[in-house]
C-alpha cells in the first residue's frame, strides 16, 4: 500500500498524571491523510485532538511514534505546515494586512515588498476583507473578521498542510456559516491539504472529505474514518436535501453520543490502532442490507 | 477641544495653587519697616512743629521708632534731616534711638513667594549666563545634570535590555542570574558612591556609574518579566513561520514586551533623576543638585527654592516623554 501524503504512525502521547504515574492520552494511533484532502477530526473534549494537532504542527513532540509528510519525518514547526489557532493568534500590534505580510515575508523571503503586499491583499480579499478593514488592528476587528485574517494568513503561505484548530469555536452561528463558506471557497481555489479539529458535526459534514472519529480519553484512539459521500460543491442549504446527509449525520451523532464512550479506554495491546473506514451511501441502497434489517441510519461498508 | 471635566480640574488645580501661595505669602511676609514705629499724639506733633521741625521729618523719625523725648532733643538742635544725616545720623549726635536691627522681625527668614517669583523670573529670563564656576545660569546647571543622566541611563539601557531579553528567554540564565539581581537591586544608589569614588577615582565618572547602576535594575527586571510573559500563542506564530531566534526576538517578542519594557524605562528615568541630584550634592562642582547645596550653604533660600522647582519640572518633563513613548508602543489585545 502506498504511503499517504501525511502519515501518522503509531503515535503515542503520555503525560505525567501528577501522582508519579503516567496518563496515556492516546496510544499507537495510526492514520493517513491524502494530498488535497480535507479531513476533519471529531471527538469529545479531552480526547487529545489538540495534542495531535500540536504534534502535527511540530509545536510539541509525541512520546513515541512518527509523523511523516511527503515521506519526510516531521520534527519541529515548519512553514510547510500552516496553523490557524482557535484564538486567532494575530499579533495585536500589527494591522490585519501586516499580520498577513508578516507571514508571507517569512514564507517568501526573496519577494519584493510590493509582491508581498499584493499577495497578502489578494488572500484577504478571498476571505472577504477589503478596503479600510485591512488597515485596522485586530482589537478594532470583530471576532469573525479576526478569524478571517488568521485564515488568510495561513492560506497566503501556501503550506503543504494546513492545520485548523477549532477555527470557528469562538464565533456565533451566523458568522461561522459565512466564514465556513469562505474557507471552502479558498480551499477549492488552492487545493490545499487541510486537517481540521472541530466540535461541530454539521460543520464537519459540510467541509470535509473524510471525518476521523475519536473515542473518549484517556487512551483515546481514532476509531473510525467516515467518508462524506456528498458531491462537491456543497452548499449548506442543499446538502441537507442529499439522501446521504442524515445517514452520515446520524452515524456521527450516534458515535459521539454513545459509541465514543463504549469504545473508550481499550488498550491497543501494542498493535497499530487503525481507524475503521466507514462508507455510507444511500444513493444506491444495497438489497441485502435491507434484508438484514440493519438500522437504516447506520451502514458500515468496509 | 477642552472638555468640561478638564476645565473643572484645571480650575481646581489653580485654586489649590493660589491658596498655597497665599498661605506661603502670609506666613513668610516681612513688612518693610524695620523697628516698630512710634505713634505721636496731636499735642506732641504740634509741640514739635512749634519748634520748627517739619511734618515730614517728624513722620520719618517716628516711623524709625524714635520716641517723643528724643524727637524733642532733635527738634532742639534745630537742624534739618539732611544736615543731621550729613553729620553721621542722629546717633552720632549723641541721641539714643533704637537700632535698625534690634527690632524683632515679624515673620520668618524663609523667602516669600513674591521674592521667589522675582528670582524665578530672573532665572527664566537669563538661564545661560556664566559669571564664575559657582555662579552659572540654572539652564547650564540643568544641562550638566541632564547630560549625566542621559549618558548613565543610555549605558544602563544598552546593558539592561539585551540582558533582560536573555534572562527572559532562557530559564537557565534567569535562574543563574536571579540571586545576583535580588541582592544588588535593593542597594541604595548612593551606597555605591564610595566604591565608585575609590575604584574609579574620578568624581564625574563616579556619578555616571551611580546613575548607570540605579537605572539598570528596573529596566532589567521589567524587560525580563515582559519577555518571559509574552503569550505562547505569539511565540507559536513565530515558530510556525520558522523565524530565527533573533528575528523572533525582534519582530514578535520586542513589540509584545515593549509596554512592559518602556514601563521599566520610565521607572528608571525617574530614579536616575532622583539620584543625580543626590549624587551631585555629594560630588559637587556642577549640576542642579550641586546648585541646591551651594545655595543652601550661601543661605540664598530663594535661589535654592527656584533650583528645587526646576528639578521638579525637569523630572516631570522626562516622565512625560516616557509616558508618550509608552502610549506609542501600547497595544490592545
Amino acid at each position: 500500500m502506498a504511503k499517504p501524503f501525511l502519515s501518522i504512525e503509531r503515535l503515542t502521547q503520555q503525560f505525567p498524571d501528577g501522582s508519579g504515574g503516567t496518563m496515556t492520552v492516546f496510544e499507537n494511533s495510526t492514520f493517513g491523510v491524502e494530498k488535497g484532502e480535507f479531513v476533519c477530526i471529531l471527538g469529545h473534549s479531552g480526547c487529545g485532538k489538540s495534542t495531535i494537532m500540536n504534534i502535527l504542527a511540530g509545536l510539541s513532540e509525541p512520546t513515541s511514534g512518527v509523523v511523516k509528510m511527503d515521506g519526510e519525518h516531521v520534527s519541529g514547526p515548519s512553514l510547510d505546515r500552516g496553523v490557524v489557532f482557535q484564538n486567532y493568534s494575530l499579533l495585536p500590534w500589527l494591522t490585519a494586512l501586516k499580520n498577513v505580510t508578516f507571514a508571507v515575508a517569512a514564507r517568501f523571503p526573496e519577494w519584493t515588498k510590493q509582491q508581498v503586499v499584493e499577495h497578502s491583499t489578494a488572500f484577504l480579499e478571498k476571505v472577504g476583507l477589503t478596503g479600510d478593514a485591512i488597515h485596522r488592528k485586530p482589537s478594532q476587528l470583530s471576532g469573525g473578521m479576526r478569524q478571517r485574517v488568521s485564515i488568510a494568513r495561513a492560506f497566503a503561505n501556501e503550506p503543504k498542510l494546513l492545520l485548523l484548530d477549532e477555527p470557528f469555536g469562538a464565533l456565533d452561528a451566523l458568522t461561522r456559516g459565512t466564514i465556513q463558506d469562505e474557507l471552502i471557497n479558498v480551499w477549492s481555489q488552492t487545493e490545499q491539504t487541510v486537517f481540521m479539529i472541530t466540535h461541530d458535526i454539521d460543520e464537519a459534514i459540510l467541509l470535509a472529505d473524510r471525518i476521523l472519529l475519536m473515542t473518549n480519553g484517556p487512551m483515546a484512539r481514532v476509531a473510525e474514518s467516515v467518508e462524506i459521500t456528498i458531491p462537491r460543491p456543497r452548499s449548506r442549504t442543499e446538502i441537507v436535501e442529499h439522501p446521504n446527509y442524515y445517514a452520515i449525520r446520524n452515524h456521527l451523532v450516534q458515535f459521539l453520543g454513545q459509541r465514543s464512550k463504549e469504545l473508550a479506554g481499550d488498550s491497543s495491546g501494542g498493535s497499530d490502532e487503525r481507524p475503521e473506514t466507514v462508507h455510507i451511501d444511500k444513493t444506491t441502497p444495497l438489497r441485502e442490507e435491507r434484508a438484514r434489517e440493519t438500522p437504516p441510519l447506520r451502514a458500515i461498508n468496509e | 477641544m477642552i472638555r468640561p471635566s478638564d476645565m473643572r480640574s484645571s480650575v481646581l488645580s489653580l485654586a489649590i495653587l493660589l491658596s498655597l501661595l497665599v498661605v506661603w505669602q502670609v506666613t513668610t511676609h516681612v513688612p518693610e519697616t524695620g523697628p516698630v514705629g512710634v505713634v505721636l499724639s496731636q499735642e506732641q506733633t504740634d509741640g514739635l512743629l512749634a519748634q520748627n521741625m517739619s511734618q515730614e521729618d517728624i513722620d520719618y523719625y517716628a516711623s524709625q521708632g524714635v520716641a517723643f523725648t528724643q524727637l524733642n532733643q532733635i527738634a532742639g538742635l534745630n537742624l534739618s534731616r539732611d544736615v543731621i544725616d550729613a553729620a553721621g545720623g542722629i546717633r552720632a549726635l549723641g541721641i539714643s534711638v533704637p537700632d535698625q536691627n534690634s527690632a524683632p522681625a515679624p515673620g520668618s527668614l524663609f523667602p516669600s513667594p513674591v521674592k521667589v517669583g522675582a528670582e524665578l523670573w530672573d532665572t527664566v529670563t537669563d538661564p545661560f549666563y556664566v559669571a564664575g564656576t559657582n555662579d552659572m545660569g540654572y539652564g547650564i546647571q540643568i544641562g550638566y545634570s541632564l547630560l549625566r543622566v542621559i549618558i548613565g541611563y543610555t549605558l544602563a539601557a544598552a546593558v539592561a535590555i539585551p540582558l533582560g531579553f536573555l534572562i527572559g528567554m532562557s530559564p537557565l540564565a534567569y535562574k543563574a542570574l536571579d540571586p545576583f539581581i535580588q541582592v544588588l537591586k535593593p542597594i541604595s544608589p548612593l551606597a555605591w558612591m564610595p566604591i565608585a569614588l575609590f575604584t574609579i577615582g574620578d568624581s564625574e565618572l563616579s556619578s555616571l556609574f551611580v546613575i548607570f547602576i540605579c537605572s539598570l535594575w528596573p529596566m532589567l527586571t521589567n524587560t525580563a518579566f515582559g519577555v518571559a510573559g509574552v503569550r505562547s500563542d505569539w511565540i507559536n506564530v513565530a515558530r510556525t513561520h520558522e523565524l530565527s531566534t533573533f528575528r523572533t526576538a525582534l519582530t514578535v517578542i520586542l513589540p509584545a514586551a515593549a509596554p512592559t519594557i518602556v514601563t521599566g524605562m520610565r521607572i528608571s528615568i525617574g530614579i536616575a533623576w532622583l539620584v543625580i541630584v543626590a549624587a551631585e550634592m555629594l560630588v559637587g562642582g556642577t549640576g542642579i543638585g550641586y546648585v541646591v547645596w551651594n545655595e543652601w550653604n550661601g543661605l540664598r533660600l530663594d535661589r535654592m527654592i527656584v533650583a528645587i522647582l526646576f528639578i521638579g519640572v525637569m523630572g516631570m518633563l522626562l516622565d512625560a516623554a516616557f509616558a508618550r513613548l509608552q502610549r506609542a508602543v501600547a497595544y490592545v489585545e
